[in-house]
């Protein structure tokens, strides 16, 4: 049409798709420098000497200078929020697959009253702030006497982490076809006994991969810790409290001490994590 | 022994009736096929018989025993799925000696049991494998050797042959008739598929809204259809249906024909033929031809008589084109009636 602006040129298929892959590339390296950066300077300055953090020039390399993190590692305190941490982790772990599994079971198999508003209430727990919900905690705690105790510090990581253990055991167990149950309960097994001989092995995977992730979640976790805990802190919270205080190079190794095991343990169950999103790669 | 007695089966879910008021009686060691269109309920009075559904009311009998409140596992049962439904976790041979090992049957047994059930099946060299590593066709197998390794009194299969190829069911099931014949179990069997129903039954019940239309053996259920349904639902081509007018007591004019039928009140009835059952004549229904189909044994010649769709089944060798005028006469004695009121045989 003669109406149209005659510099408007069609332009081959090509040229568009090759400015839709830069436009990908870009925001794809974007993306990684913001994850990637910090940590990698976290991992440099933790590396390097004392003296390298904190004068210039940087060199932007490791010197494998380990001092720091001798140093962190003797310091009073930290090998005893190490094992609190642990132990909260592991608790939340436990409790969370506990009450999550029979969860995400019943979601998967059983039609309820009321289900798709359950699904709703389990991810809404996450949308109460922390800070608001700490202090009538604290209080609480002290009340029933948990308080700077590691099991009332997992019943709230436990909440934190509860989601999560829920929607991930709901699609593994919604991706075992209901006959394998159905063909176990005709050969011989009651309920319990199909779920242990047929579901378990098929699930546990995905099952360790969600136990990991409330690991994580519970081992990042600083506000409800440093708020709940005094003497029995556990490492992020130690670290929150000391650190601010300590030395430039001393806060690169805990920095680091907090993201390795949360690094590895992500890693190690992401394909499980993707599954949940949606993006299934099984 | 295991009799099966259903009295009064129903199911509902939620407002849907699925099934309505079932009775039926399948003699020990009879092989039994549900028959029916998909969403007949014809699946969920297997699950019902199986322990998988319960029934909203009536009983379910077993060998003499009543076994509707009963677990699955306490029915004296064994099951295909249509989807086989093998443990992926387990070698075929564990799949197999599952439900054996769950008796607590000594390893010597086992052993003996899944080595015999697997040669039957003929899935003795994929003991070791596991069902990721089959075929369709051989997951169907194990699934059936684990159903038969169990040596139940009652052996339930749901449409077991719909998910393998055209070819591989053909083959499947003579083999699952041969082995079944020399099980002592009492089948059900249920499928969409009127020719492996016809050919595996010792007696079909067909189905249809929940409800059992006809009870009977093959031949009968073709040849005397007791509803206008299971004509229509059985055989392939279907019956054929031709509005009949009331002449006189026991006269009746289809399409143009006088006919002898039965002496019933009504003004009009239905009055059916299967293809195959005309032959080219004088003094027939006076047929236009319009799509032929030569089937190599037959050709399949659709025509319209009185305006209305009507095939026949004719000898290969006749010439037919389409445009031709035939005319068909139906063989007196394979002719039926049915009230169109009740849709039911007269």
């Amino acid at each position: 049409m003669s109406t149209l602006a005659p510099t408007d040129e069609p332009r081959a298929v090509g040229d568009t798709r090759r400015a839709g892959r830069w436009v990908f590339i870009t925001a794809t390296v974007m993306l990684m420098a913001w994850v990637l950066v910090p940590i990698y300077l976290l991992f440099v300055n933790t590396l390097s000497s004392p003296s390298e953090v904190s004068g210039f020039p940087k060199t932007g390399l490791p010197s494998f200078d380990f001092a720091s993190v001798e140093f962190f590692l003797s310091f009073s305190g930290v090998a005893r929020a190490l094992w609190n941490s642990v132990v909260v982790a592991v608790l939340t772990m436990v409790l969370s697959i506990g009450i999550g599994a029979p969860a995400g079971y019943a979601l998967s198999r059983f039609d309820f009253p009321g289900k798709e508003v359950f699904r709703m209430v389990v991810v809404m727990t996450r949308a109460f702030p922390l800070p608001l919900l700490a202090l009538p905690l604290a209080v609480m705690f002290i009340r029933v006497g948990l308080d700077d105790t590691a099991l009332g510090l997992a019943f709230v990581h436990t909440v934190l982490a509860l989601p999560f253990a829920v929607l991930i055991t709901f699609s593994l167990f919604s991706g075992i076809p209901i006959e394998l149950e159905e063909a176990a309960w005709t050969l011989g097994c009651n309920r319990l006994q199909a779920f242990i001989k047929v579901v378990m092995p098929l699930i546990l995977p995905g099952l360790v991969a969600s136990a990991v992730f409330a690991f994580t979640i519970s081992w990042n976790e600083v506000f409800a810790a440093a708020v709940l805990t005094i003497e029995n802190r556990t490492l992020t919270a130690f670290l929150v409290q000391s650190l601010n205080v300590s030395p430039l190079h001393l806060k690169f190794a805990g920095g680091t001490a907090l993201v390795v095991p949360a690094l590895i343990f992500i890693f190690a169950v992401r394909k499980y994590l993707f599954a949940m999103w949606g993006i299934a790669n099984r | 022994m295991a009799e099966i007695i259903i009295k009064q089966v129903a199911k509902s879910f939620g407002t849907f009736q699925a099934l309505h008021s079932i009775d039926m009686t399948i003699r020990d060691r009879e092989f039994m096929v549900l028959l029916g269109a998909s969403g007949c309920g014809k699946t969920t009075l297997l699950r019902i018989i199986a322990g998988l559904e319960t029934p909203s009311q009536g009983e379910v009998w077993i060998g003499g025993r009543r076994v509707d409140h009963l677990p699955p596992r306490e029915r004296g049962i064994a099951m295909v799925f249509q989807n086989y439904a093998v443990f992926p976790h387990l070698t075929v041979f564990e799949n197999i000696a599952f439900g054996l090992r769950m008796k607590k049957l000594p390893q010597q047994e086992i052993d003996k049991r899944v080595n015999r059930t697997a040669e039957l099946m003929h899935i003795e060299q994929l003991l070791k494998r596991y069902s990721g590593q089959l075929s369709g066709g051989q997951r169907q197998r194990v699934a059936v050797a684990r159903a038969l390794a169990m040596e139940p009194d009652v052996i339930l299969m749901d449409e077991p042959l719909s998910n393998l190829d055209a070819l591989l069911r053909l083959e499947m099931r003579a083999e699952l008739k041969g082995v079944l014949a020399e099980s002592k179990s009492t089948a059900i069997y249920v499928t969409h598929d009127q020719v492996e129903a016809m050919s595996l039954a010792d007696r079909i019940s067909v189905m249809n809204g929940g409800k059992i239309v006809q009870n009977a053996s093959p031949v009968e259920i073709y040849r005397d259809p007791a509803a206008r349904f299971v004509g229509s639902f059985i055989g392939n081509p279907p019956m054929n249906f031709i509005k009949a007018n009331r002449q006189d007591i026991g006269r009746w004019r289809v399409a143009g024909l006088d006919l002898y039928g039965p002496s019933h009140g009504a003004s009009s009835l239905e009055f059916a033929i299967r293809p195959e059952d005309l032959t080219i004549g004088e003094g027939g229904f006076i047929a236009t031809a319009r799509v032929v189909e030569p089937l190599g044994a037959h050709t399949l010649v659709t025509c319209e008589v009185d305006g209305k769709p009507f095939r026949a089944v004719l000898d290969s060798d006749l010439k037919v084109a389409p445009g031709d005028v035939l005319t068909l006469i139906p063989k007196p004695d394979r002719i039926r009636w049915f009230d169109p009121e009740t849709l039911l045989a007269v």
